[in-house]
Parts: C-alpha cells; structure tokens; sequence
C-alpha cells in the first residue's frame, strides 16, 4: 500500500464497468458549454489501458468521416458520465496500435465469443 | 514573517480532482503539536515557538531535555522545532497546534532541505548548456569550457560557478496553495511540488510574499 492511497482512495470511482482493450465503449462524457451542461456520447474501441489507481488512463479509437479520432480518458474522471461496454472484443494483444494502419473490414475486431 | 507556521512530514505526491481538472497535490502529513516554549522579544529578543510532536520514550530522553520538558508539563516528543512567527500573544505553553491551523485555499511557503545529488557537475548544478556532441568534440561533452581570460586577471574570480556538492541544502518554495486540509487524519494537501524526499521533515508557513498582496 502506498501512503497517498488514503487520499486517492476518496478520487477513487466505483461505477466504472470492467473493459479491457478490444471492447467497444460508449463512453458518456459530459461537455460544458458556457452554462449549460450536456452529455455526448463517444464510441470506439479501447485500444489501450494504462497506468494505475487514480492515474489510470484509456484510449478510445473511432473513425469518423474516413478521420481516426483517438481519445484518452482518465478512468476516474468525473467528465465521465457514464461508461457502456457495447462489446467485448477478442485480441491478443494489450495495445492495439496496429489498428491505425488498418482501415475497413482489415480494423474489425472479432467479438469474443461468449 | 509569518504570522502562522506548521511542522510536518512530506508523504509523497498524488493528483486529485477539483472542478473537473486533475490538480497535482504534495500529501504533508502534520501531527498534533506540542508547544514547550513561547519565545518572546523580552525574553529572548525575538518571537518565536517552540515546538515537539510525536512520541518519545521519557527514559530515552536526558535529563537536560527531560527538565526541559517538564517544566513545560509536555509529553517529550521525537524532536524540538523551533517556528519564528511575528507575534507569539496567542500562544501558550501546552497548547496543542493541528492542521485546522490552514484552510483551503491559502497560499503557504514550503521549506525542507532538498534531496542531496552528490557531487555534480555543472550542466545539472548551474544549468550550464555543456560543448557539442560532435564536430570535434573530444571528452568535453558535459564541460564548462573557459572559466576567465589570461595574463589579466591572472586568476580565477571568486563565485565562478563550478561543480561540486549539489542539494541538501534549505529551500523554500514560495506561494504554494493549499488544496485541502484534513485536521482528523492530519493531512494537508499542497498543490505542486514541495521539496525534500519523503519522510523529510518541513515546515509550511503562510506565504511572507503572496502575489496579491493578501493573507
């Protein structure tokens, strides 16, 4: 245990789904605009999990417009709404980099099969 | 000078969220403090507490010390501090000092004494750019280079800054605000870096030179 656990322990979320790179998220982030606030909703798939405890970060990767869009979250963040796991992915591999080179049918990740 | 002042000891650093944002925070733990004397300018001609915390066990403690301790009707703690404040009218002997002594938002000075590097060499001490990594560079990659001219003066100034022994030295790092304080557990959080290695012992007063002119 280290000795800042006490404190991260408080930053710490517990609503935060089990995924794992390969799974397609919709992640609800909350947006500010000005005053008012709303939530919008970023799908993709997670290709990549990094780091630990409160500085724990994912990787959300979508092809909008024919333009990879790739962006990272801290789990823990509270502009995360919410997180829903749309499908579980099976890939052998913890970083999925090789599917910025991938375009089409090649970038499909196969679901796991239940 | 300060008009308020903490001892502590630096736990180590984490991050936590505030508005949305990570804020990166030093965690100083801050133990319940003991006053054993109250030093006053006709007295001693300054102002200044004396402080212990933590505990001690009273047969290791000798008997100068242990007097010292008695006459102030305190429990003898693990080290004496010494806090210069402005005024010390507030202030008795016996009385105890917890972390609720800050509140969020104050803007406080951090002094520890750093972490010792050793002997280093200029381009870590003083910042110094050092010499090419080619073009004919030979072994003098990290080097000064020249350290003053030649028949005149004859000499090398005195302050030419060199390599030699780097950290453990007092710093204090001004304008540190407070993130949180937490007087049940003990813990104040500070926002940024504070210096020292963990488990080092520091002392946070409130800022003597806050850039808004307040607190």
């Amino acid at each position: 245990m280290n000795p800042t656990d006490l404190i991260d322990e408080r930053s710490l979320r517990s609503d935060i789904p089990e995924f794992a790179p390969g799974d397609t998220l919709k992640v609800h982030v909350r947006v500010r605009e000005g005053n008012r606030e709303r939530v919008q909703v970023f799908q993709g798939v997670v290709i990549r999990r990094q780091g630990d405890g409160v500085r724990e970060t994912f990787t959300v990767r979508k092809v909008s417009f024919g333009v990879g869009v790739e962006r990272t979250f801290p789990v823990h963040s509270p502009m995360i709404a919410q997180i829903e796991v749309a499908s579980r992915g099976d890939v052998r591999r913890a970083k999925l980099y090789y599917l910025r080179d991938r375009v089409g049918k090649a970038a499909k990740i196969k679901e796991k099969r239940a | 000078m300060a008009t308020k002042a903490l001892v502590g000891e630096k736990v180590g650093m984490t991050q936590v969220w505030r508005d949305d944002r990570v804020v990166p925070v030093t965690v100083l733990r801050v133990a319940p403090l003991r006053v054993v004397q109250v030093k006053t300018p006709d007295s001693d001609g300054y102002s200044a507490l004396q402080v212990t915390y933590g505990q001690r066990n009273p047969r290791r403690v000798n008997r100068p010390t242990a007097g010292h301790y008695a006459r102030a009707g305190v429990a003898p703690g693990t080290r004496l501090v010494e806090l210069r404040l402005d005024d010390t009218g507030d202030f008795e002997v016996g009385q105890e000092i917890t972390a609720d002594l800050l509140a969020e938002g104050e803007l406080v000075d951090v002094t520890a004494v750093s972490r010792g590097k050793g002997f280093a060499g200029v381009m870590k001490r003083h910042n110094f750019s050092g010499q090419k990594a080619s073009h004919g560079a030979h072994r003098v990659h990290r080097m000064p280079g020249a350290i003053g001219a030649c028949a005149t003066p004859s000499r090398v100034f005195k302050g030419q800054r060199m390599a030699g022994r780097m950290g453990g030295e007092k710093v204090t790092t001004l304008n540190l605000q407070v993130v949180d304080v937490d007087p049940e557990a003990g813990l104040v959080l500070i926002k940024g870096a504070v210096p020292g290695p963990k488990g080092g012992r520091v002392i946070i007063r409130d800022a003597v030179k806050s850039p808004k002119g307040d607190s």
